[in-house]
């Protein structure tokens, strides 16, 4: 029986290295996904099925129930939420993953306690756990509006670092005193999940899909330890996988928003918003309307179309697939620019989009489309906000100085569609809005672009 | 420090294991599109929750009147498995609004 498991154990470990390899590149994404699910459902049911053990059949049955309520539950979740809602849903599943992970650590806790090797593992596999699962609770709150983007603490630093203190202690005396303490085992779950809120907590949302690849990471690692303690190669390997991978796609991330993972961590963001939150007025700004942008727009040459998260609040990217098919058909020629971090976690855009059909080569990505600004006629920026943010090139006392940003400035036209003269994600001014070239174009996205493409269909 | 050492020859297998896994996972994942982060975020997520195998173990293990390691072990075996089907059934399903249309 031995022998069987750790064959399927290895062909599952197979099918996750392959897996995501084949998830890096878009023709063959989809089968890798596949295959690595195929591999992990034949993981699962290899440990339940194949051993030696004397089981009782209520085990059995309860482990078939729990399998079953998951699945259910699990698949329902993935069914129905939207494609907007996306980097909340990645967060709370890696939550669920890091509290599987810590749960495991308080069962077992007990049973190895004199044996400092795997007191060890486990107490850092509760710890590890711990952090990830409520900080990925508060990411996805913040995510879903639920809690305020950017919270505060007073003396949050000295209580930051008491509390690093105190995990470290509380770790390093279970460990090295060997009590089965079932106090203290809680309490050493208690203070990961404090840790974990106070991590997240004073973190941007503009931050928080750095945060939450970060916590995918963190869930491998806890999984690998896992592993460690039951010397179980398929969690030792695939949490690693993870745990690395992870770093790298953070890592990935963090440049794309020109920011070290420092600083996204020491929440640098939120510190310096605040200062930049008391810019004056900029000036003037000139509003227009649907039928004079229609105009604008049916005789222009080109067209760039900007999407950003707050087009897909709107939930208006069908209408501006709409608005992209009238253009092309009135000879205009349309594409969008793709920023890397458009909507809230980079390639989600590429996911929205998609959604509504747009074709996959109208979506430019932002080295490509930066020099063709210049020859643009109309730029449409919608719901975008930080990505085109001039400040990022010209303010060094801007909190995204420094950004890769779309150079939409140097377009000839640039029409904005925005709810209102609310600042961005960043919580910060845009002299875009101000700039002469530019007109803004009030209103809910979906609303303004129905209109929009109204008016064009009568020209 | 020793307690270390002799930590890494007692478990020189795993120990192995656990640095080529780092190379592996750093390798499959560099230069990889933007556009392919949020999908292969997700793919990853969906892999971390591997450690429903360790709360199948729980649960094998235990002793059938040990009702509070039982019922963490169905928990944990809950949220493994959510993670693992909801990863895996919605990476699957941003997938499959990239394929090419015609």
């Amino acid at each position: 029986m031995g022998i069987l498991l750790n064959i399927i154990y290895l062909i599952a470990t197979v099918t996750f290295v392959v897996g995501l390899k084949m998830l890096g590149h878009p023709e063959t994404a989809k089968k890798g996904n596949l295959i690595a699910a195929a591999g992990m459902g034949l993981a699962i049911i290899g440990t339940v099925l194949v051993h030696d053990l004397e089981v009782s059949p209520l085990i059995y049955m309860l482990i078939a129930a729990a399998i079953l309520v998951g699945s259910i539950i699990g698949w329902l979740i993935a069914i129905k939420v939207e494609m907007t809602k996306m980097p909340e849903l990645v967060s709370l599943f890696n939550g669920f993953g890091g509290a599987s992970a810590a749960l495991i650590g308080l069962v077992e806790y007990g049973k190895n306690v004199n044996d400092a090797t795997q007191a060890t593992t486990i107490v850092s596999g509760i710890i590890i756990g711990a952090i990830t699962f409520s900080g990925s609770l508060i990411a996805w709150g913040k995510l879903n509006g639920t809690l305020k983007s950017v919270v505060r603490i007073p003396y949050y630093n000295s209580i930051n670092n008491i509390v690093v203190i105190g995990i470290v202690i509380f770790a390093a005396f279970m460990v090295a005193t060997g009590v089965d303490s079932q106090l203290l085992l809680y309490g050493l779950l208690a203070t990961g999940l404090v840790y974990g809120i106070l991590f997240v907590l004073p973190i941007g949302g503009a931050d928080m899909p750095v945060v939450i690849s970060l916590l995918n990471s963190l869930t491998g690692i806890a999984a690998a330890i896992t592993g460690i303690l039951y010397n179980n190669m398929v969690m030792l390997v695939g949490g690693i996988l993870v745990g690395s991978a992870g770093i790298i796609l953070t890592v990935a991330m963090c440049k794309a928003m020109n920011r070290t993972l420092g600083s996204v961590i020491f929440g640098a963001f939120g510190a310096t918003a605040a200062a930049a939150g008391e810019n004056k007025t900029m000036g003037s700004i000139k509003n227009t309307n649907p039928s004079d942008a229609a105009i604008m727009m049916n005789y222009a040459n080109n067209v760039v179309i900007v999407p950003g998260y707050g087009l897909a609040v709107a939930q208006a990217q069908h209408v501006i697939h709409e608005l992209e098919e009238i253009l092309s058909k009135k000879g205009v020629g349309v594409k969008y620019a793709i920023h890397p971090v458009a909507g809230r976690m980079p390639g989600h855009m590429n996911v929205l989009l998609a959604e509504s059909n747009v074709e996959y080569n109208m979506l430019v990505e932002m080295d490509d489309i930066n020099p063709q600004f210049a020859n643009t006629d109309i730029v449409l920026v919608v719901g975008a906000n930080d990505v085109v943010n001039p400040a990022a090139h010209n303010n060094p006392a801007s909190p995204i100085f420094g950004m890769p940003i779309l150079d939409v400035e140097n377009a000839k036209h640039i029409i904005v569609n925005k709810r209102s003269m609310n600042a961005g994600y960043a919580g910060i001014e845009n002299e875009l809005f101000y700039n002469s070239k530019t007109s803004m174009l009030f209103g809910d996205a979906k609303a303004a672009l129905t209109e929009l493409v109204a008016e064009l269909k009568n020209m | 420090m020793n307690e270390f050492l002799e930590f890494i020859d007692n478990n020189l297998q795993i120990t192995y294991i656990l640095i080529l896994a780092i190379f592996v996972g750093v390798e499959v994942i560099k230069s990889i599109p933007a556009v392919l982060h949020t999908p292969l975020m997700s793919g990853a997520n969906a892999l971390s929750g591997v450690v429903i195998v360790g709360a199948i173990l729980v649960m094998l293990h235990a002793d059938p009147t040990d009702y509070v390691a039982l019922s963490l072990g169905f928990i944990a075996v809950v949220l493994g498995v959510l993670n693992v089907v909801g990863g895996f059934a919605v990476t699957d399903r941003m997938l499959q609004m990239f394929k090419r249309k015609k």
